[in-house]
């Protein structure tokens, strides 16, 4: 028991005290310059980076959708345009067409016309130009008639029948 | 852990407990044998030893005016060097040694300081041993020339100093050579009363057969723990101050290897050793500094907080290690009362208008008791520090009795049992209680150093703290 009066570990000796002062404020001195804060200044950055890149992602994920929405809301006007487009332009080509027919009767119906008007206009030049002829031949016929000096009536009456037998409309 | 490795475990510390006790078996008979070499070592020296004493006594020897005892040095010094050396013991002042197993001191003896490095008893490795006595100046000198053997008691004696137990003692009674190296035999001690009714423990060294009374270090605890100051300081780099050392450089080594590794790469994952300090790095910070001390100011004291918490981590990890000398640094009571003394300075320099106010004149109670609470606090400041200075040492100090008393009961059982079979039946229940010991160590050193951080973190807190009223 004589150990426990002379409990050596807890007696305070002074080297021990001097050197364990000393190493302790080496080590603090040391550590804290070359080890303790260059690290926890690494650890708060590579933090305060982790945060702003998930900051950063985050943005950049709203950015998107708001593009997105954007993109959809633009293409849903584009459709409607184009469907507005095509219907106008059903609409143009069937007034076109319907535009084009009725011009194209009315022009025809005036070629009818235009033909009736000359056919008419022919016809009675055709006539006038027959009745020019007709009294041309008839006063051909007549003087043929009068020089032969009227010889006999029959001789007469056949000339006038073949005369007659001649003229032949058309 | 997996069954194989349990079992690889267990045959390996029975080989271990089996070394141990042929080591005890042979400590027995080995104090003779020491005695025996350490003789040959004597005449090998003899010339050297016998000069030195002679240039000692013309030049040194004589500055203080300690004449008389000077001359009687001089004639023991050539009496020793002609025939002393198998008269050390000449009355059977040694002869007396039980070679019982004594628990108690060899706990003490292995949780204690000393000035040698002992790993188990095959290994000794010598440590710069710096001594300083008033009268008669420094001495700087490889504890080896002490030449110890078992138990790491000497048996040589160094310019007038001794090993007993791994430690430097100084002989203060006159007629002991105190100069050069000489032979002597065993130690003894005795058990009087001081003046104050207290028992007091007084050793000797056997040399020629005569008892000289030895001075054990000074020690600044004016008595209370049985020291006091006496006729010589040691600052050696004993194995406290030399594990110290070697933990100190190896945690800056690490923490230097995974601060390079944030300069090189600042945001790649950690890995390896990296990775393991930042959990416990990230965990002191975010758990202790921040909570206690606040987001704003913590920086200015992570590296005080993280210092205390690695060193006292890393020095109570390294007493764990088995057969690296089970040094006790955290668990001695000069180490953490310096760094109580650190956390006393650093929280009472820090502390605010607020903090002083608290405890000198509280706010907010009746002015009559303002004195009161004022005489609280006050012998709060000195508590607070006192109580982590005890913590940590006794927790530390007890871990280290509670696995050598595990231990030694292989060779308890060897005593009551006898002989190889009683070590054996020890051994068999020394090992699990052992493990488990040594387990729950591991935890301990790691609550204790948390305990204490988080603490003086608490402290500083207190001390900084901005109050609203």
């Amino acid at each position: 028991m004589a150990f426990l009066i002379s409990f050596t570990p807890f007696q305070p000796t002074f080297g021990l005290a001097f050197w364990s002062l000393l190493i302790f404020l080496l080590f603090w001195g040391l550590m804290a310059k070359y080890a303790f804060r260059p690290i926890a200044e690494a650890l708060k950055k590579r933090e305060h980076d982790i945060q702003s890149s998930m900051d950063e992602a985050k943005l950049a994920r709203q950015e998107m959708s708001n593009l997105k929405a954007e993109n959809d809301k633009l293409a849903a006007v584009a459709r409607e345009e184009r469907t507005a487009l095509l219907n106008e332009a059903k609409q143009q080509r069937d007034k076109m067409i319907a535009d084009a027919k009725d011009q194209a009767k009315a022009e025809a119906s005036k070629i009818m016309q235009t033909a009736q008007t000359e056919i008419e206009a022919q016809k009675i030049a055709a006539k006038q130009s027959l009745k020019a002829e007709v009294g041309t031949m008839a006063l051909d016929i007549a003087e043929q008639v009068i020089r032969k000096d009227l010889k006999n009536d029959s001789a007469q009456v056949d000339l006038v029948n073949s005369l007659v037998s001649n003229i032949k409309l058309n | 852990m997996t069954l194989p490795n349990v079992r690889y475990l267990t045959a390996f510390l029975i080989i271990i407990a089996l070394v141990i006790t042929s080591l005890n078996l042979d400590g027995q008979h080995s104090r003779t044998k020491d005695l025996e070499s350490a003789t040959k070592h004597e005449l090998n020296h003899d010339h050297d030893g016998h000069d030195h004493s002679h240039d000692g006594h013309d030049h040194s020897g004589h500055h203080h005016g300690d004449s008389h005892k000077g001359h009687g040095n001089q004639h023991d010094a050539h009496a020793g060097h002609n025939h002393g050396h198998n008269v050390a013991d000449q009355h059977g002042l040694c002869a007396h040694h039980d070679t019982e197993y004594d628990p108690t001191g060899t706990a003490i003896h292995h949780i204690s300081d000393g000035n040698i490095y002992s790993i188990l008893e095959a290994i000794r490795i010598p440590l710069p041993t710096f001594l300083y006595a008033p009268d008669s100046g420094w001495e700087f000198f490889m504890s080896s020339k002490f030449k110890a053997g078992h138990h790491e008691d000497g048996h040589m004696s160094h310019n007038g100093y001794v090993m007993h137990h791994g430690s430097a003692y100084r002989v203060v009674d006159p007629g002991f050579p105190m100069e050069g190296n000489h032979l002597h035999a065993c130690f003894t001690h005795k058990t009087s009363l001081d003046e104050k009714g207290k028992e007091k423990v007084t050793n000797y060294v056997v040399y020629k057969g005569k008892e000289y009374q030895l001075d054990a270090r000074s020690t600044f605890d004016g008595g209370l723990l049985g020291g006091g100051i006496t006729s010589f300081y040691d600052f050696s780099i004993s194995k406290n101050v030399l594990s110290m050392i070697l933990v100190a450089l190896l945690l800056f080594f690490l923490f230097r290897k995974a601060a390079k590794a944030y300069q090189r790469n600042p945001n790649a994952a950690p890995s390896g050793i990296q990775n393991l300090l930042e959990t416990v790095f990230m965990f002191i910070r975010d758990e202790v500094a921040i909570p206690f001390i606040g987001e704003k100011k913590y920086m200015k004291f992570l590296p005080f907080l993280m210092s205390l918490f690695f060193f006292i981590l890393g020095l109570n990890l390294w007493g764990q290690v088995p057969f690296l000398g089970s040094t006790n640094v955290t668990g001695n009571l000069t180490f953490t009362m310096i760094l109580a003394v650190i956390v006393f300075i650093v929280v009472n320099i820090n502390g605010n208008k607020d903090y002083w106010k608290h405890i000198f004149w509280m706010p907010g109670v009746p002015v009559f008791v303002k004195p009161v609470l004022a005489a609280v606090e006050g012998l709060g400041l000195l508590i607070k520090p006192l109580t982590l200075m005890l913590r940590l040492a006794g927790n530390i100090s007890a871990g280290h009795i509670a696995i050598l008393s595990f231990i030694g009961l292989i060779f308890i059982f060897g005593d009551i049992f006898g002989g190889l079979s009683g070590n054996i039946a020890g051994t068999a229940m020394s090992i699990p209680l052992t493990m488990f010991m040594m387990a729950l160590e591991i935890i301990v050193a790691f609550v204790q150093a948390f305990v204490f951080t988080i603490l003086t973190a608490s402290y500083i807190g207190a001390a900084t703290e901005e109050h609203h009223h």
